[in-house]
């Protein structure tokens, strides 16, 4: 942006857009906050399951899954599949358990938590509201809140800080906390489900986190309960060196709803840094869950130094017949993302959704892409993808669409379209197909392009500039996804998608 | 990096019942061809390119007997005026073969090559099939280049008055055939190929295409009815500036058939298409695996497949465009389709897209179901019986791929091999 700031102005634009143009050009997100910390040594072994463990106050059953876990990771190889590159990680250069040292105790009242945190979470610009709440003020969690509610656990490094509206939640009967509260206070939700989704061994990094989570969401909608506000959970990586393993886990009963958000940002560091997360959903017979993801971890400069690698396991499995799970994600940050957050089809009538928007620019590299297996009869899919990539980024759509010969008369369809702006990037698309019954049908639909001239020349002649031009074109190419995300995170998405392709045009 | 063990075992253990023939001038290409087999090993359950269909048949060292299979059918391209070259379990048969001169064309076979020293020859044998082994390995073709002993070197300089007809037949239950072929085509010449046959118990085959700017070549192939028989087939084709090269490939029957095509588009406005349908019932595997790089600008490529599995048969689809940097203003399409008309049959596809420039309209399509109820109630209102409308709609699920040959004569050719099946059938 540096260039931007030596340009002479032009004559007729106003001082606001280029404000505006100026604040976007940046990473947003990349100062850090000075907080005393206190880590764990760095490293990984059975000592700092232990540690973490013990840090959490967890019963010796959760030890030991842990430690199972860990002894599994031990004899697995990193997969190398996906098509990103990226040096060597040594796991044992990091550190697995950071936390603000003003946690040590556990602050009694939210004002106990130090103002420099509260101050972070301001600087995100998380509601007004949750603030009052995180820092304690008498009977905030009374005080009407402005306009929607919305629910939110927070994560710094690798505890949760704060979790606000429990006690309303609570009337309505839904458990929202830090999961290390719920092994601590639901030990008989956590030890039924946990794993029972994503298995302690399912893949490197799954393993990996199982052994080393540190802290994460729980949710659990009670049978019949239309969970009463948006829940939501802000990710933030502040620690230098630290890797974040949280571990979410969403359990919606029979007949329940809710709705989760999911945020995330780290400093502007050059050294990369590590993220592998898990979320497991168990959706019950009836119920319904909208999972929908901001992922803007710091991409890493552009030069490509820097920024989060990104190694994430979702998996929703909709247990019972008509359960409904759809997954909305907007993946601007990180330097590598691999994620393929997925749907078990296997109650009868259960439906997936997977929408996804994937923006690479300079460096960053992203492979996803979402599995949905059915499994139960009459089970409905619908996967939209749209990948942009931008500058020397690579971006690839893998996925997997699975009809099992028992799952009569289901249907997928697919649409993954991709959108190259400039000559070095790359976009891809490698989906695997399986039909095993003839009563599904199984649509499969991809298409690469670029920016279109006509639409850029339409735009640019309306006095837009080129990169405004593309921005608006992009948000169009979008659309399909972005309307599938609630009305909050649709703006920030927005807005995001002209950030994240700020410098790669002309 | 040293191979599994399991591999390598498994590797050893044909090589050992094989030896390099003593091919004078293509005895280099083939020691370096056996050394690629060596470092890459035969392929393996494991391997994620043989993720769907099983390798093993067609890599141990012994054949699994297949009965010789006698067709009461006429026989296949018998209307048309072609130049004959006839192999029985992968050995030329002069007998039965026309005399291989023809105007415009110069056809040796492929052990005659080192005698004669022929320059072409000698650049081709291969040397496609080596630069096919990238980004993808493909072993079973480099174990074809090391080993196999018959085939034709077809140099297309004019423009033929006759398609050259490579036809195969399976004589013993046990044979194990390799063939390579080469053909090079010259800049502005124009050759049809014909393949027709079901060659041997097992069968390994591998065509080098080198064709050259402006040439064209056409091909059209159907694999025999054998229903034991297995087959693995590799056709390595580069194309130069403004060339032309369209391939069909028919298949009914055959227990387990891999055709790879590899094909690369080197010189600008290129165009490349590859089509096949195949009809399958029962114990059938078919897999298509196709691989097509664009290197340069301006080119077409187009993949059509289409598949008809009932009664518990298999088809398989692994279509891939690879569109290099600069390679600006590729058109590229891609459409595999099955139509499963029983509930046991199963379609598994993987249509990849891999596109490193930006000026590019490339699209896939994939879809799998049953017969379209609408259209059979329309066709059964309008008083066609049941079978009659079933057959009617499979023909026309498949006509887009046969409609990609462009002699009319060898289209309805191939439409009568598949309203044949389609009778055998209902």
């Amino acid at each position: 942006m540096a260039a931007l700031d030596q340009t002479q102005v032009k004559e007729g634009v106003d001082q606001e857009t280029v404000d505006a143009v100026r604040e976007v050009g940046t990473y947003k997100y990349g100062w850090d906050t000075d907080i005393e910390m206190e880590y764990a040594p760095k490293g990984v072994g059975p000592d700092i399951v232990r540690l973490i463990s013990e840090k959490n106050e967890e019963p010796e059953w959760m030890t030991e899954w842990r430690l199972a876990a860990f002894d599994r990771w031990s004899q697995i190889e990193e997969p190398k599949w996906a098509m990103v590159n990226y040096p060597e990680i040594d796991f044992q250069d990091q550190y697995y358990y950071a936390r603000p040292k003003s946690m040590e105790e556990k602050p009694k009242s939210l004002d106990e938590v130090d103002p420099k945190l509260l101050a972070t979470y301001e600087k995100l610009g998380i509601p007004l509201k949750e603030q009052m709440i995180l820092a304690g003020v008498d009977g905030a969690e009374e005080a009407p809140a402005e306009g929607r509610k919305v629910a939110v656990d927070a994560v710094f490094d690798s505890v949760s800080v704060g979790t606000t509206f429990q006690a309303e939640l609570k009337k309505a009967g839904v458990i929202f906390c830090s999961i290390s509260e719920a092994i601590r206070e639901h030990p008989e939700l956590v030890r039924k489900y946990l794993g029972s989704v994503v298995p302690v061994s399912d893949n490197f990094y799954a393993t990996l986190n199982s052994a080393v989570f540190s802290d994460g969401s729980f949710v659990y909608v009670p049978p019949g309960v239309r969970c009463p506000m948006e829940l939501s959970t802000y990710f933030r990586i502040n620690a230098e060196n630290t890797g974040q393993f949280e571990r979410t886990l969403i359990i919606a009963d029979k007949g329940s709803y809710v709705s989760y958000l999911e945020g995330c940002t780290a400093p502007q560091r050059d050294t990369a840094q590590l993220h592998a997360a898990v979320v497991e959903i168990i959706v019950e017979e009836d119920a319904e869950v909208k999972y929908s993801t901001v992922q803007n971890w710091f991409p890493g400069d552009e030069n490509g130094k820097g920024g989060i690698y990104n190694f994430v396991t979702k998996r929703a499995d909709c247990r019972g017949d008509r359960s409904k799970v759809m997954w909305t994600q907007v993946e601007t940050g990180s330097a590598v993302t691999w994620k393929y957050p997925s749907c078990i089809l296997r109650g009868n009538e259960s439906q997936g959704e997977f929408y996804s928007i994937a923006i690479t620019n300079n460096y960053q590299q992203a492979d996803t892409g979402t599995k949905m297996v059915h499994l139960g009869k009459n089970t409905k899919s619908r996967i939209v993808s749209k990948g942009i990539s931008a500058g020397k980024a690579q971006n690839t759509y893998r996925g997997l669409v699975s009809m099992h010969p028992k799952a009569k008369d289901s249907r997928n369809y697919t649409q993954c379209d991709s959108l190259l702006i400039g000559d070095k990037c790359g976009a891809h698309t490698v989906p695997y197909i399986e039909v095993k019954n003839n009563s599904s049908r199984v649509e499969h639909e991809a298409t690469t392009s670029k920016v279109d001239d006509d639409q850029l020349f339409y735009c640019r002649q309306r006095g837009m500039d080129e990169e405004e031009a593309v921005a608006l074109v992009v948000n169009g190419f979008c659309k399909d996804v972005l309307q599938a995300l609630p009305m909050e995170f649709a703006m920030e998405a927005q807005q995001l998608v002209a950030i994240s392709l700020e410098g790669s045009v002309g | 990096m040293a191979l599994p063990e399991v591999k390598q075992t498994a590797t050893e253990a044909r090589l050992s019942a094989m030896s390099l023939p003593d091919a004078g001038c293509t005895r280099a290409a083939r020691e370096d061809a056996l050394a690629r087999v060596r470092e890459m090993g035969l392929p393996g359950r494991r391997d994620e390119y043989w993720k769907y269909t099983r390798p093993d048949t067609l890599v141990s060292p012994d054949v699994t007997p297949a009965e010789v299979f006698a067709s009461d059918e006429p026989v296949m391209f018998d209307g048309f005026d072609r130049l004959k070259i006839v192999f029985v379990d992968g050995v030329f048969d002069a007998d039965a073969s026309d005399d291989l001169s023809m105007e415009g064309v110069t056809i040796d076979r492929i052990e005659d090559i080192c005698c004669k020293d022929i320059h072409w020859a000698k650049e081709l044998y291969g040397v496609l099939e080596a630069r096919g082994q990238q980004p993808v390995q493909r072993p079973l073709a480099a174990l074809n280049t090391a080993f196999a002993r018959d085939g034709v070197a077809i140099h297309v300089t004019g423009k033929p008055s006759r398609p050259i007809s490579l036809i195969y037949r399976h004589g013993s239950e046990t044979s194990d055939a390799m063939l390579h072929h080469i053909i090079r085509v010259e800049s502005g010449a124009e050759v049809t190929i014909l393949e027709n046959g079901p060659a041997a118990s097992r069968f390994n085959k591998c065509m080098e295409i080198d064709v050259a700017d402006g040439g064209v070549l056409h091909h059209v192939r159907a694999q025999g009815r054998d229903h034991q028989r297995r087959a693995a087939t590799h056709m390595f084709t580069r194309l130069g500036a403004a060339s032309v090269y369209k391939s069909f490939t028919l298949t009914v029957n055959g227990v387990l058939t891999r055709n790879e095509q590899v094909v690369e588009l080197t010189g600008d406005d290129a165009v490349a298409h590859v089509a096949g349908a195949c009809v399958g019932d029962g114990d059938f595997h078919h897999d298509d695996t196709v691989f097509i790089t664009h290197d340069a600008v301006n080119c077409e490529s187009r993949q059509v497949f289409k598949k008809v599995l009932r009664n518990g048969a298999t088809g398989v689809f692994q279509g891939k465009i690879l569109v290099k940097a600069g390679a600006q203003k590729t058109d590229g399409y891609q459409i595999s389709q099955s139509l499963l008309l029983d509930d046991d049959s199963q379609f598994l596809a993987k249509p990849e897209l891999e596109i490193y420039a930006d000026d590019v309209a490339c699209s896939h399509g994939s879809t799998s179901g049953a017969i379209d109820d609408t259209a059979l109630f329309y066709l059964r209102s309008r008083g066609v019986p049941v079978k009659e409308a079933t057959n009617m709609l499979t023909l026309a699920f498949l006509a887009e791929a046969v409609d990609e040959i462009e002699d009319q004569s060898l289209a309805s050719d191939i439409v009568t091999r598949l309203e044949g099946w389609l009778a055998r059938r209902s």
